[in-house]
C-alpha cells in the first residue's frame, strides 16, 4: 500500500494518514504508538497497513488512557480488519492465509468516528465533523 | 480495607504459602465495563471467605483501582485451589467524563471519577502483561460480544498464554444469549452464569477449579 496523507487546508475537512507496512517495520512500539496518537490527537483518522501486535495494542491503551483529559482528547475508537471474530480471520485471512497476522486497522479520535456497521467484510464508520 | 485485615490476610497468605509450598494463582477478572465483574469478584469472595471486595453499581467505571482478594480457598470434590482474586475496572479505549453527567454525578466528581477510571484502566492493562496467572474474561450476555474491545483483550491474554474462561454473565435476563458469546470465542471455553442471582455458581466453581487449579 503507497503512504497517502491528504492534507486539508481548508480546516474542516478530514485528514487521513495511511501507514505503510513497510513504514512500520522498523519502528519500536513506542515509536509506533507516538505515530499513532499523534494523528489521533491531530484529529486524523489512522490506518495501518499492518495493524499492531497484541503486545502493542495493550500498551496503547495504556498510554492512550494516561492521555485522556477532560478539556477535550477522550481517547480512541479502533476497528481492525479482519478481525479475529469466529478465530479463522475471516474472508481476508482465509484468502491470505489464516496465520498471516496481517491486519488493516482504522484509529481515529473517540469523540469524532463512529463505527456503524462491522462484519467480516466490511467495515464502515462514520466521521463527523467538528 | 483496614489495615487489620490487611495484616491478617498477609499472614494467612504467608503460612498457608508455608505449608502449600506455593503461591495462590492470581486470577484477574477482566471485561468490559458493567459487565458484573465486581458482582462476580464479590460473590466468589463471600461463598469462601465471607467478606466482599468492592462496591457494584450501573454506573460504569464504578471500579477504578483493581482490587484484591487474597487466598479465596475453593474445595472441589474433596480437593481445594487457593486463588487470590483480582477485580479490575472494566477496560476500554475512550472515557469521557460527560457520560458520567448523565448519571446524576456533579461535573467535579465526574471529572475526578473519569481520571481514576483512565488509570485504573491503565492499570489494569498492566497487569494483565506482567502480574495475573489467568483471567476470567466477563461478558454482559445481553449485549454484543463481537466488539473491538473484547477482540484486543481476548488476544491479548492469549498471548500471554494466560489460561481463560469466558463467563457469559446476567443470563437472569431475557435477551441474553450464551450462544452468540460462544460463537464469538469458539477457542475458550464458555460458561454461563448469572452474578447477581447466583445462577450456574456450581459449574463456575468447578471451572475454576479445573482451569487454574
Ligand atoms: N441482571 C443482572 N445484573 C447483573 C448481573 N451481574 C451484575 N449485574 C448488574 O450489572 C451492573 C454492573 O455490575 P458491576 O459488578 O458493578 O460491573 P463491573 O463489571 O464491575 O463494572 P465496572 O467496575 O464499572 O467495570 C450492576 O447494576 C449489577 O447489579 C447479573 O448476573 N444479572
Ligand atoms: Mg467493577
Amino acid at each position: 500500500m503507497p503512504e497517502v496523507t491528504t492534507d486539508d487546508d481548508a480546516g474542516d475537512g478530514i485528514q487521513i494518514d495511511m501507514i505503510s507496512a513497510e513504514r512500520m517495520e522498523g519502528m519500536r512500539t513506542m515509536e509506533k504508538i507516538r505515530l499513532i496518537l499523534d494523528g489521533v490527537h491531530d484529529d486524523n483518522i489512522v490506518i495501518l497497513e499492518d495493524g499492531l501486535d497484541p503486545d502493542e495494542e495493550s500498551k496503547l491503551i495504556e498510554r492512550t488512557m494516561s492521555e485522556i483529559n477532560p478539556d477535550g482528547f477522550t481517547g480512541i475508537e479502533i476497528e481492525t480488519y479482519p478481525g479475529s471474530d469466529g478465530g479463522d480471520g475471516g474472508f481476508l485471512g482465509r484468502l491470505m492465509g489464516s496465520d498471516d497476522p496481517s491486519k488493516l486497522t482504522v484509529i481515529g479520535p473517540a469523540n469524532r468516528i463512529e463505527t456503524l456497521h462491522k462484519d467480516e467484510t466490511l467495515i464502515s464508520t462514520l466521521v463527523t465533523r467538528r | 480495607m483496614g489495615l487489620l485485615t490487611d495484616l491478617r490476610s498477609s499472614i494467612s497468605r504467608a503460612t498457608s504459602s508455608l505449608f502449600a509450598g506455593t503461591e495462590p494463582k492470581r486470577i484477574g477478572i477482566y471485561g468490559p465495563p458493567n459487565a458484573g465483574k465486581t458482582t462476580l469478584a464479590n460473590r466468589i469472595a463471600r461463598d469462601w471467605t465471607g467478606d466482599a471486595v468492592g462496591p457494584e453499581s450501573h454506573v460504569p467505571h464504578e471500579t477504578r483501582r483493581a482490587r484484591r482478594k487474597e487466598n479465596v480457598e475453593i474445595k472441589r470434590n474433596g480437593k481445594s485451589v487457593t486463588i487470590d482474586v483480582v477485580d479490575t475496572p472494566g477496560v476500554t479505549t475512550k472515557v469521557d467524563y460527560k457520560e458520567f453527567l448523565e448519571h446524576d454525578i456533579e461535573e467535579d466528581d465526574a471529572v475526578r471519577r473519569s481520571r481514576e477510571a483512565t488509570e485504573g484502566v491503565a492499570e489494569a492493562m498492566h497487569w494483565l502483561r506482567e502480574d495475573v496467572d489467568g483471567v476470567i474474561y466477563v461478558l454482559d450476555s445481553t449485549e454484543d460480544p463481537f466488539t473491538q474491545v473484547n477482540t484486543m483483550l481476548v488476544g491479548i491474554i492469549e498471548s500471554q498464554d494466560l489460561p481463560v474462561l469466558i463467563f457469559a454473565n446476567k443470563i437472569d435476563l431475557e435477551e441474553a444469549s450464551v450462544q452468540r458469546v460462544s460463537n464469538a470465542f469458539p477457542q475458550h471455553e464458555t460458561v454461563p452464569l448469572s452474578a447477581l442471582e447466583g445462577d450456574n455458581m456450581d459449574e463456575v466453581y468447578d471451572k475454576i477449579a479445573e482451569h487454574f487449579g
